[in-house]
C-alpha cells in the first residue's frame, strides 16, 4: 500500500475532517454552478421596486430565502457569489504564499550559513509587522504610487488583495519548510542520494519536498482559512475587494450589515457570519484531518 | 607481484569545530575525530575497520567517499587523488565507489518505490540502458524477488531493506563499497544472510570492501585485514587471523576480551581484561598515547611520547610502546 | 538449593489495536523467576520479549489489552488498580531500559532524581535520602559520588548514565530487577562493566534479575537460566549451559548456527523473516521457517514439554534432540 493510500485511510478516520470535506465540497459545487444555484443575479433586485411595495430589508421568505438587503437584493444569491470571491482569494493567496514560503525556506535550510541567516532575518522582519495594520497602510501607499498600478492592479481588485496576502503570508511556511529541510537533510536517505552524486536541486525536488508535503499541506490549509477570515476583516472595514459592479465578497456582506442589527434586520448579519464561520471551521477541520493523515506515528505499528 | 591498492589513505585527518556554551561565554572546541589515519585496500579484499564510539571509524568511512570533507591528508582511489578533486570528476567517480548505511529504515526514501530508489544511481549518473531491467537484475542479485520493485520500503522487513540498500549501491557497478555497520541494526538470524550475501557478491563481482563495524565477530568473518581504531587513531592493523589470535595492542586485547561469546563454558571460565572508566572525549584527547588513561600497562613514558604505528617485531603495525 | 519464586507469569497475553488490525504481541507466556538468579529472555523482533515486561509493569500505551496472570511476591499485577501498580513499581519491581538518556530527566540533578525515587516509596528525610543516594552511586561504581550527585545527566557518559539508572532501580531494594536491553546501546568495553554490576546486584542483594536481550553472548556470560521467545511465545528454556550445548528447538538451533564462530566458513541464516504479529501463522509460528516442520505443526500450538534438562515447545523435540547446532 502506498504512503498516499495510507494517508487517505488516516484522513478518513478523522470523522470531523471527512464531514467538513463533504460540506466544503457541496459549497464549492454551489459556487461552481452559480448561475443555476443562485436564484437571482448578484446585483439584481428581487422584483421591480415600486413605490407602494418596497422590497428592501425583507425578512426570509419564499421569494428571498435569506431575506434582502437595503436595495432589495437577494441575500442568498449574493452569498453564493460572495463566497466564490472569498474562497478564490483564500485559495489563490494561500497557494502562492505557500510556494513563495517553500522556496525561501528550502534555500535557507539547504544552503545554511549566511544565506540562511539573511533569509531568516528578512522573515523575522516581515513577521514583525502587524498584519492588518500593515495591510491597510500598504493599501493606501500602493494606491498612491502610480508605477505600481500595472503590477498590482487597482487597490479594489482581487489581484491587489491576493498580492498583499501573499506578501505577508509566506513567513510561516518559510520557517516550517526550513525546519523540515534541516531535519531531513541529515537523514540517511538524503545522504545516500548525495553519495550517488545527486545535485542539490534533485535532492530538494525528489526527496525533500515530497517528504515535507505533509506539514506543508497542513500549513496551506490553515492559510486558506486564515486568509478567508483576513479578507472578511478587510471587507468589514470597507477595504476589501470590490470586483466589478455590485459584486461582493463575504467580507463586504458582513461589513455591509454593520448598521443592520439595530433596526432589527438580523438576517443580514446572521447568515453571512454563519457562512463565514462554517467555511473557516470546515477548512480548519480538513487541515486537522490532513495533519493526522500525514503523521505516520499514528499508525500504531512499528 | 604486488597488486596496486584500489584505495590508499594516507595521513587522513578530520577535525570538527563545535561551539559549546558555558554560562554566557561560548567556546570553540575542536573535535579531533580522525588523526593521521593511513591504510590501503586491495581490489577484491575486505578491510575491517573496528572501534567503539568516538573511535572515528564512521568519519573515516565518510571521508573516503568525501561525503565529509577531510581536513587534511590524502585519499587515493584507483590511483586518483580524491581530496581537492574537481566536483565533476568526483561526481563521475562516484559510480565506482558507493556506500551502504547502517539503518535500513532510514536509508531508503519512504516515498519512493523500491525500484525507483535502486534506479536512482542509474538516473543520476546517466547510465544508458534499460533501467527497469537492471533493477530487476539487481533485486535478483541480492536475493529478492524482481516483482517487488513497485513496492514501498515499509512493506519490507529490516533484512530485506538492507538488501535493497545493497542493490542500490551496486547499481552503478562500483569497485569499492564502504559498508557502515551494515548488519548492526538487523536481527541476529538475519545478519547471517546479509553477511553471506556480501561475501558472495565480493567473490562474484570482485568488490573491495571497507567494512566498518563494532561487532568483532562479524568483522572477523568477512575481513581479510582488520584495523583497530581508538579515539581517532589506528592502534593496530593485521590480518584477521593474526588479530584475533595474536593481538598485541592492549586495547585490542581488552576489546577481544570484552566481547561476549555465545558459549557459557568459555564465557564463565575466561579471564577478563576490564578497562576502567569511559572513552575520553575526542575534544581533549590524552597526551602521548591516547589509550593510556585506561590502559592496564600504562607507564610514564606513554604520556610523553605518542607511539607510532609500526611493526615492533610482531609482524604487523602496532601503536604501543609496550606491546605484548 | 531453590530460592523462592519472586516473579511469576501465567498465560500472559498482550494485544495492541493498530490501523491494520490487532497485533498479538504476547500469546501466552509462563515464567518463574527466583530470588538470586538471572534469567535471560532472548528473542528477536516480534518475539514480544520487551512487551511482556512493559505490560506487567503497566507501561504500555492505553489501547493495550493484557490478560493472564503476573504476580510479584504474590501480588497480582494484571488488572490491578492503579494504586497497587504504583506501589509495586519501583518498590518491588524495578526496570531499566536501553536508552538511559531518555529515562533520566535532563533538568534535574542526578542526586535529586535518585532521592525522588527513594522518597516515593520510603519515608525518609531529604538528607537521609541523599546520603543513601550517594551510597548507591558508590555501589554502582561511580567515582566521586558526592560530587557527581550534583551533576546533570548530560554531564555523564553513556555507561555512567546506565549505572545511574541501575542505582535508581535498586534504590528501594526491589525483589525483581528487569533490565531491557541494558547494554545494547553501549560500547563493548562498557558493556562488560555494566554486566559486572548486574552480577554484583545478583549476588549481594539476592535480587531476581530478568535480562532481556538479543545478544546470545551476553546471556551466555551472566544468565543462569534462559528463556527463548519467538512470535509471542516461549519456544525453549532451561539452564544456560544445557541450552547452548544441546538445544532441542529448531529456532534455538538455527539461531546458534547463524552466529559467526571460529571454525565456520559460511554462516547459516534462518530463512524467511520475523513473523507478522497481526496474522501470525497458525499452530507453531516458526513452522514457516523451520526445516523440520510437518503438517501437524500448523494445526497444534506446541506447548512446553520436558526434553532432558530443557523444556521445548516443539512437537518433534524428542526426535530432534540429537541434532545439535
Amino acid at each position: 500500500m502506498s504512503p498516499r493510500r495510507m494517508a487517505v485511510r488516516r484522513f478518513v478516520k478523522h470523522r470531523a475532517a471527512l464531514i467538513s470535506l463533504i460540506i466544503l465540497g457541496i459549497m464549492v459545487l454551489f459556487i461552481l454552478l452559480a448561475p443555476f444555484t443562485a436564484r437571482y443575479g448578484v446585483n439584481e433586485a428581487v422584483f421591480k421596486t415600486s413605490p407602494e411595495k418596497p422590497n428592501s430589508f425583507l425578512s426570509p421568505r419564499g421569494i428571498a430565502w435569506l431575506g434582502t438587503d437595503d436595495i432589495g437584493r437577494d441575500l442568498y444569491s449574493r452569498l453564493i457569489y460572495g463566497l466564490r470571491v472569498s474562497i478564490l482569494i483564500g485559495l489563490a493567496s494561500a497557494f502562492f504564499g505557500t510556494i513563495l514560503g517553500v522556496a525561501i525556506g528550502a534555500v535557507a535550510g539547504l544552503r545554511g550559513g549566511w544565506i540562511d541567516d539573511l533569509l531568516m532575518r528578512v522573515t523575522d522582519l516581515f513577521l514583525a509587522f502587524p498584519f492588518l495594520v500593515t495591510l491597510l497602510v500598504l493599501r493606501s501607499v500602493m494606491s498612491n504610487v502610480p508605477w505600481l498600478k500595472p503590477i498590482v492592479g487597482n487597490p479594489t481588485s482581487i489581484r491587489f488583495v491576493v498580492i498583499l496576502f501573499v506578501l505577508f503570508g509566506w513567513m510561516g511556511v518559510a520557517r516550517l519548510m526550513r525546519g523540515q529541510v534541516l531535519a531531513l537533510k541529515e537523514r540517511e536517505f538524503v545522504e545516500a542520494a548525495r553519495a550517488l552524486g545527486a545535485s542539490n536541486t534533485r535532492i530538494v525536488l525528489r526527496h525533500l519536498l515530497p517528504n515535507s508535503a505533509g506539514p506543508i499541506l497542513v500549513a496551506l490549509t490553515f492559510a486558506v482559512s486564515g486568509n478567508i477570515i483576513a479578507e472578511a476583516t478587510l471587507g468589514f472595514f470597507g477595504y476589501g475587494p470590490q470586483p466589478g459592479a455590485g459584486a461582493t465578497s463575504l467580507g463586504k456582506l458582513v461589513g455591509g450589515a454593520k448598521g443592520a442589527l439595530l433596526p432589527g434586520y438580523w438576517w443580514l448579519v446572521v447568515f453571512p457570519c454563519v457562512i463565514l464561520i462554517l467555511v473557516s471551521l470546515c477548512v480548519n477541520f480538513v487541515g486537522d484531518g490532513l495533519r493526522d493523515a500525514t503523521d505516520p506515528k499514528l499508525d500504531g505499528n512499528r | 607481484m604486488t597488486v596496486e591498492p584500489i584505495l590508499a589513505v594516507d595521513g587522513l585527518v578530520k577535525h570538527f569545530t563545535v561551539k559549546t556554551a558555558r554560562g554566557v561565554r561560548a567556546y570553540k572546541n575542536t573535535v579531533q575525530a580522525v588523526s593521521n589515519v593511513s591504510f590501503s585496500v586491495r581490489p577484491g579484499e575486505t578491510l575491517g575497520l573496528v572501534g567503539e564510539s568516538g573511535s572515528g571509524k564512521t568519519t573515516v568511512g565518510r571521508c573516503i567517499l568525501r561525503l565529509i570533507e577531510p581536513t587534511a591528508g590524502s585519499v587515493r582511489f584507483q590511483g586518483e587523488e580524491l581530496v581537492g578533486m574537481r566536483a565533476e570528476r568526483l561526481r563521475e567517480l562516484r559510480r565506482d565507489m558507493q556506500i551502504v548505511f547502517q539503518d535500513p529504515y532510514a536509508s531508503l526514501d519512504p516515498r519512493l518505490t523500491v525500484g525507483t530508489s535502486i534506479a536512482e544511481p542509474l538516473e543520476v549518473q546517466r547510465i544508458p540502458g534499460d533501467h527497469r531491467a537492471r533493477v530487476k537484475e539487481l533485486l535478483e542479485l541480492v536475493g529478492l524477488s524482481p516483482d517487488h520493485s513497485r513496492r514501498f520500503p515499509h512493506e519490507f522487513s529490516g533484512g530485506q531493506r538492507q538488501r535493497i540498500g545493497i542493490a542500490r549501491a551496486l547499481a552503478s557497478n562500483p569497485k569499492l563499497l564502504v559498508l557502515d555497520e551494515p548488519v548492526s541494526a538487523l536481527d541476529v538470524s538475519i545478519q547471517a544472510g546479509v553477511v553471506n550475501l556480501l561475501a558472495d557478491l565480493q567473490d562474484q563481482l570482485g568488490l573491495a570492501y571497507v567494512f566498518i563495524a563494532h561487532d568483532l565477530s562479524v568483522v572477523r568473518h568477512v575481513s581479510h585485514n582488520v584495523a583497530v581504531m581508538y579515539l581517532g587513531k589506528l592502534v593496530e592493523v593485521a590480518t584477521a587471523e593474526t588479530l584475533y589470535e595474536r593481538a598485541s595492542h592492549p586495547y585490542t586485547r581488552a576489546l577481544l576480551s570484552a566481547i561476549p561469546v555465545p558459549d557459557p563454558g568459555v564465557e564463565r571460565g575466561r579471564r577478563r581484561i576490564m578497562l576502567e572508566g569511559d572513552v575520553p572525549s575526542p575534544i581533549d584527547p590524552p597526551s602521548g598515547c591516547r589509550f593510556r588513561t585506561r590502559c592496564p600497562k600504562a607507564q610514564d613514558h606513554c604520556a610523553v611520547e605518542e607511539p607510532a604505528l609500526v611493526d615492533r617485531g610482531q609482524g604487523h603495525p602496532v601503536a604501543c610502546h609496550f606491546p605484548d | 538449593m531453590t530460592n523462592e519464586v519472586v516473579l511469576s507469569l501465567r498465560d500472559f497475553r498482550v494485544t495492541f489495536p493498530t490501523l491494520f488490525g490487532d497485533v498479538q504481541a504476547v500469546r501466552g507466556i509462563d515464567l518463574d523467576v527466583r530470588a538470586g538468579e538471572i534469567v535471560g529472555v532472548v528473542g528477536e523482533s516480534g518475539s514480544g520479549k520487551s512487551v511482556t515486561f512493559l505490560g506487567l509493569m503497566g507501561l504500555l500505551p492505553k489501547g493495550a489489552r493484557i490478560s493472564g496472570s503476573a504476580t510479584v511476591n504474590g501480588t497480582e499485577l494484571v488488572g490491578a488498580p492503579r494504586q497497587v501498580l504504583r506501589e509495586v513499581r519501583g518498590r518491588k519491581v524495578a526496570m531499566i531500559f536501553q536508552d538511559p538518556l531518555s529515562a533520566l530527566n535532563p533538568t534535574h540533578r542526578i542526586g535529586h532524581q535518585i532521592v525522588e525515587m527513594i522518597r516515593a516509596h520510603q519515608s525518609m528525610s531529604k538528607a537521609a535520602a541523599m546520603e543513601r543516594a550517594i551510597e548507591l552511586l558508590n555501589d554502582v561504581g561511580i567515582p566521586q559520588p558526592r560530587e557527581r550527585a550534583r551533576q546533570y545527566p548530560h554531564e555523564f557518559s553513556g555507561g555512567m548514565r546506565q549505572r545511574v539508572m541501575i542505582a535508581m532501580a535498586i534504590a528501594n531494594d526491589p525483589d525483581v530487577l528487569i533490565a531491557d536491553e541494558p547494554t545494547t546501546a553501549l560500547d563493548v568495553t562498557v558493556q562488560a562493566q555494566i554486566l559486572e554490576i548486574l552480577q554484583k546486584i545478583q549476588s549481594e542483594r539476592q535480587a531476581a534479575i530478568v535480562l532481556i536481550t538479543h545478544d546470545l553472548g551476553v546471556v551466555a556470560r551472566v544468565a543462569d537460566r534462559v528463556q527463548g521467545m519467538y512470535a509471542g511465545r516461549v519456544v525453549e528454556r532451561g539452564p544456560v549451559a544445557a541450552l547452548y550445548d544441546h538445544p532441542s528447538h529448531p529456532y534455538t538451533q538455527g539461531l546458534l548456527r547463524s552466529l559467526p564462530s571460529v571454525g565456520r566458513d559460511r554462516l547459516v541464516p534462518i530463512p524467511g523473516s520475523p513473523p507478522n504479529m497481526i496474522e501470525p501463522p497458525s499452530g507453531c509460528a516458526f513452522r514457516v521457517r523451520c526445516p523440520h516442520a510437518i503438517d501437524r505443526c500448523s494445526l497444534e500450538v506446541p506447548t512446553l514439554r520436558v526434553v532432558g534438562d530443557l523444556e521445548s515447545a516443539c512437537l518433534r523435540a524428542d526426535e530432534l534432540r540429537s541434532v545439535g547446532p
